[in-house]
């Protein structure tokens, strides 16, 4: 469309404005070019024998190159540029699931092979070869994760309330941009951390449990900081002006009213923390190592966890491998399984138990 | 440039919602015609439909004919986009992209439409619609500064100046004034008097005075009652309505009985 | 009741219990400083035996920086690859998530992704390793026929797959998924009467998004990719078990058997079985990619910073 400079009096007139109405493909166009590019990729490595990947690669390309030059000749180059885009950003979410259903099958597939009731209730003590279990490793997981949890929670928690309630000065604003830097540590850090402050005191070369929940929980407290900051935020003002105005002081306020009401947004929080820390191998690598039979005291000595059995399992299996191998699968299969119930569980309890906000 | 509409029997539904009902009307070149009436019954919605804006909306229609300058904007094979681009906008609220500079603001719509444009006749484009929308003095010696950086009323002429600088045959305003301050509202009313000579306008305001004011003609809508469709109830030469309206509900509106 | 006596004085008085609550808010506070002091202070501490002993003793016996400067090149080099892969594409998702699905379907796609972070790393270690290594056998090959010339590709292609390339794709799968949430809920921040400004003016879905959704979230889509480019940097066991490493290599060859290692990596494998300067030195390791991160994150709180005057929070 060409814009025309007036020069003449500009008024009503006949125009010379181009139609309105003019050539637009039929709804189904993408499809069928999505169907012929297909067919025709299809056609293309059947002959040239090309593999799954590349058939898909060849189809995307039909795909987005047929619908431009048709969309060109008769919509004209904008209209065609904006369906191409189309094509190109849903490919681009096609090709993110790949990973994802090939990472989810693999770990099903493998895994499913040891998912037995010896498998949950045996630990490997005395196992060579075939049978055993990762009840120590399962326990482990449990306990080390169950302690960091509660050196983590009343720790963010508090820390959040003061950014959120108190905090107004420079220490706040510190505090906030090292909670930022501290979403940052990279995991093996925060191992190498635990294991130095315990050197300290108890001399180098020592495993522990707790070693490894406070590197967890080094690496927790910055997640629960941030969504308990995000939940008290959230909750209207008028609500602590309402207590206040009754003579209900500070402090009670903040324990009866604000942290009631966001509750289930804190919970969603420290559940996904949780989720976070939970499948940590590197640090627990080199706090906790690794064990054989159960060891269920965290002050003594090394414990078994579940990323850590996978690791070791499969990085150095006896002999015969594949028991190993199988038993690294279906501990990376328990763990995923956590991490996604746990994920869910976020899901429902915040989906169920938030008062409406209205958001 | 100005172009007559002529709208026939315009039906518009969200959904199975039937939300404005058997509008027509016919809009002269070259002038102002307001729409007025109660909040809720349709009036911004008409005035949407007439860009095809209102589609943005997922399963809005319409029945009926709108024909501006020979052409139904909701023929067959009319591309809604093709008709923005012929039908200028300017919201209740001032909108500037605010991660463009004053410049690139009213040159918005131009680089959309014709992708060479030699830098010169580009800013010559760029100057006439600050003018044209009495903003260039103000803003001359700052071109290049965010278009956020301006004051409401200035950010609305600004967007006034972006409307027009691709030389739509139409203007539509909705309550292009409310959000600013009592002089900034002035400002924009003179404004809107200048415009008309080169555009139609059409306006949508709650501001009866302002209707009063600056347009030639009115039309009134008005709503039988939650969930029910708005009508045009009435549609005369400002003068008239405002004195003589043939309707009693325009009367009473007009008068401040209800709305 | 608190009693404030009127114009007596500007303190009010304080509860006990205001006073404790207070005080314990306060002591979480300031223990997080703390904790993060602790982290420099100890690192340092066990770091210095390290960088002041005899470079002859240090493993690699050429001393600290030279053991480490392999190691940064790899972690540098990795989280590079995964980045420039990740972070267009989760750009595309994002935008697919926010503006191109249908409204129902949004959000539960937006979860689909989230499943893919949701995933431990390990896991991705041992699917890396397993399913993915062997697969980029067959593209290692074409690319070292095909583009050999360039120092990336020059081969020998690696027969099994555990090469940089790999780590790369591996990396950029972890990442992916939070820059392609952070993303989204940028785009999904775009105010919609600039969206709407942009149609009225007669633009395409397309130059909508690109006049106000990309210019808007820009500042956003850099952020995320500062904080996936810092968990790619610090990323262990995916790296440890996929990629076939050879100590104090540096190269750019990504498709060969011989790698560069990353320093996470390094101080997972080397660690259990380390003892005396070798485990300081592996403390000094990570003390330098403490630094890293820290200056990756840094840098997108400044970008953010200096884009405010044109970020459309006015």
């Amino acid at each position: 469309m060409t814009l025309t400079t007036e020069q003449q009096t500009p008024s009503g007139g006949p125009s010379s404005r181009p139609a309105l109405a003019h050539g637009v493909l039929p709804r189904w166009a993408p499809w069928a070019v999505l169907g012929g590019a297909v067919l025709a990729s299809a056609a293309l490595s059947v002959t040239a024998g090309l593999n799954a990947a590349l058939f898909a690669v060849v189809a995307a390309v039909l795909t987005g190159g047929g619908l431009y030059a048709w969309s060109a000749s008769v919509e004209g180059t904008r209209r065609a540029t904006d369906r191409l885009v189309t094509v190109v950003v849903s490919s681009a979410f096609l090709l993110a699931l790949v990973p994802l259903v090939s990472v989810l099958w693999t770990v099903l597939g493998y895994g499913l092979e040891r998912f037995d009731l010896e498998f949950f209730t045996y630990s490997m003590r005395g196992i060579v070869g075939e049978g055993g279990g990762i009840y120590h490793a399962l326990m482990g997981t449990l306990i080390i994760t169950g302690l960091a949890t509660l050196l983590s929670v009343p720790i963010g928690l508090l820390a959040a309330v003061y950014l959120v309630e108190y905090g107004k000065g420079r220490l706040a604003r510190a505090i906030t941009f090292f909670v930022d830097v501290m979403t940052g540590i990279p995991s093996i850090v925060a191992g190498l951390f635990a294991f130095a402050l315990f050197a300290l005191f108890f001399g180098p070369g020592v495993r522990m449990g707790v070693v490894g929940a406070v590197a967890l929980s080094v690496l927790m407290i910055p997640v629960v900081v941030r969504s308990t900051e995000e939940m008290l935020k959230l909750v209207p003002n008028e609500l602590r002006e309402a207590s206040l105005a009754l003579g209900v002081p500070k402090w009670r306020t903040i324990v009866k009213v604000v942290i009631p009401t966001s509750i289930a947004g804190i919970a969603t929080g420290v559940t996904l923390a949780i989720a976070r820390v939970i499948g940590e191998t590197a640090p627990l690598l080199i706090t906790v190592g690794i064990t054989t039979g159960t060891n269920l005291n965290p002050f003594d000595g090394r414990m078994a966890s579940l990323p850590v059995f996978a690791y070791y399992s499969y990085v150095a299996p006896g002999v015969p491998r594949d028991p190993y191998l199988d038993r690294a699968w279906a501990a990376a299969l328990t763990l995923i399984l956590i991490v996604m119930v746990l994920n869910l569980l976020a899901r429902l309890i915040s989906r169920l138990f938030a008062p409406k906000t209205g958001r | 440039m100005a172009t007559r509409i002529d709208v026939s029997d315009l039906d518009i539904y969200y959904g199975d919602f039937l939300a404005v009902e058997k509008v027509s009307m016919t809009i002269e070149p070259s002038s102002v015609t307001a729409l007025i009436g109660p909040s809720g019954c349709g009036k911004s919605t008409f005035l949407r439909s007439l860009n095809r804006m209102h589609e943005v909306i997922p399963g809005a229609r319409v029945e009926g004919k709108v024909v501006v300058d020979g052409q139904d904007l909701y023929g067959a094979n009319v591309d809604p986009v093709t008709v923005r681009r012929q039908i200028g906008m300017v919201f209740q609220r001032p909108n500037p992209f605010p991660t463009m500079s004053i410049h690139e603001n009213v040159a918005a719509g131009m680089r959309l439409n014709s992708k060479r444009m030699p830098k010169s006749e580009l800013d010559d484009v760029v100057e006439r619609s600050l003018r044209g929308a009495n903003l260039w003095n103000e803003v001359k010696d700052r071109l290049n500064k965010p278009g956020s950086s301006l004051s409401g009323g200035q950010q609305q002429r600004l967007c006034i100046a972006r409307a027009i600088a691709v030389k739509p045959q139409v203007l539509l305003m909705d309550e292009p004034a409310s959000a600013l301050d009592p002089i900034s509202t002035l400002a924009i009313e003179d404004l809107i008097d200048e415009l008309k000579k080169d555009y139609t306008i059409v306006i949508v305001t709650h501001n009866m005075q302002q209707a009063a004011r600056i347009s030639d003609r009115t039309g009134f809508f008005n709503i039988a009652g939650t969930g029910k469709p708005g009508k045009l109830i009435e549609m005369d030469d400002t003068a008239t309505i405002f004195s003589t309206p043939s309707i009693k509900a325009t009367e009473d509106y007009i008068s401040g009985r209800f709305g | 009741m608190t009693t404030t006596t009127a114009g007596s004085g500007r303190r009010t008085v304080q509860r006990p219990g205001d006073r404790i609550f207070t005080g314990s808010t306060l002591a979480a506070g300031a223990l997080i400083l703390v904790i993060l002091a602790g982290v420099a202070v100890f690192l340092l501490t066990n770091a210095w035996p390290a960088v002041a002993a005899d470079p002859a003793d240090v493993p690699g016996g050429n001393g600290v920086i030279a053991y480490t400067v392999p190691l940064v090149f790899g972690t540098l080099l990795g989280a590079s690859l995964a980045l420039l892969m990740a972070a267009p594409l989760a750009v595309a998702i994002a935008l697919f998530i926010s503006h191109y699905a249908p409204r129902r379907l949004a959000s539960l796609l937006g979860y689909v992704v989230d499943l893919l972070a949701a995933v431990p790393s390990i896991i991705y270690g041992l699917w890396g390793f397993t399913v993915l290594a062997p697969k980029t056998v067959g593209l290692s090959v074409w690319l070292e026929e095909h583009l050999g010339f360039l120092p990336f590709f020059s081969g020998p292609a690696s027969s099994t797959g555990r090469t940089m390339l790999t780590v790369g794709i591996v990396l950029g799968v972890m990442i992916l998924p939070i820059i392609t949430a952070v993303s989204r809920e940028v785009f999904l921040q775009t105010p919609r009467l600039h969206e709407e400004a942009a149609l009225a003016l007669g633009a395409t879905r397309w130059e909508m998004i690109r006049m106000t959704v990309l210019p808007f979230g820009k500042p956003g889509v850099i952020s995320a990719s500062m904080l996936g480019l810092g968990r790619a940097l610090g990323e262990t066991m995916a790296v440890a078990i996929v990629l076939s490493a050879s100590p104090g290599l540096m190269s750019l060859n990504l498709i060969s058997s011989s790698n560069p290692s990353t320093v996470a990596a390094n101080i997972a494998l080397q660690f259990p079985e380390s003892s005396g300067l070798a485990v300081n030195t592996l403390i000094f390791t990570g003390l330098v990619l403490f630094a890293i991160t820290l200056a990756v994150n840094m840098l997108a709180r400044w970008i953010i910073a200096r884009r405010a005057e044109f970020s459309g929070a006015n």
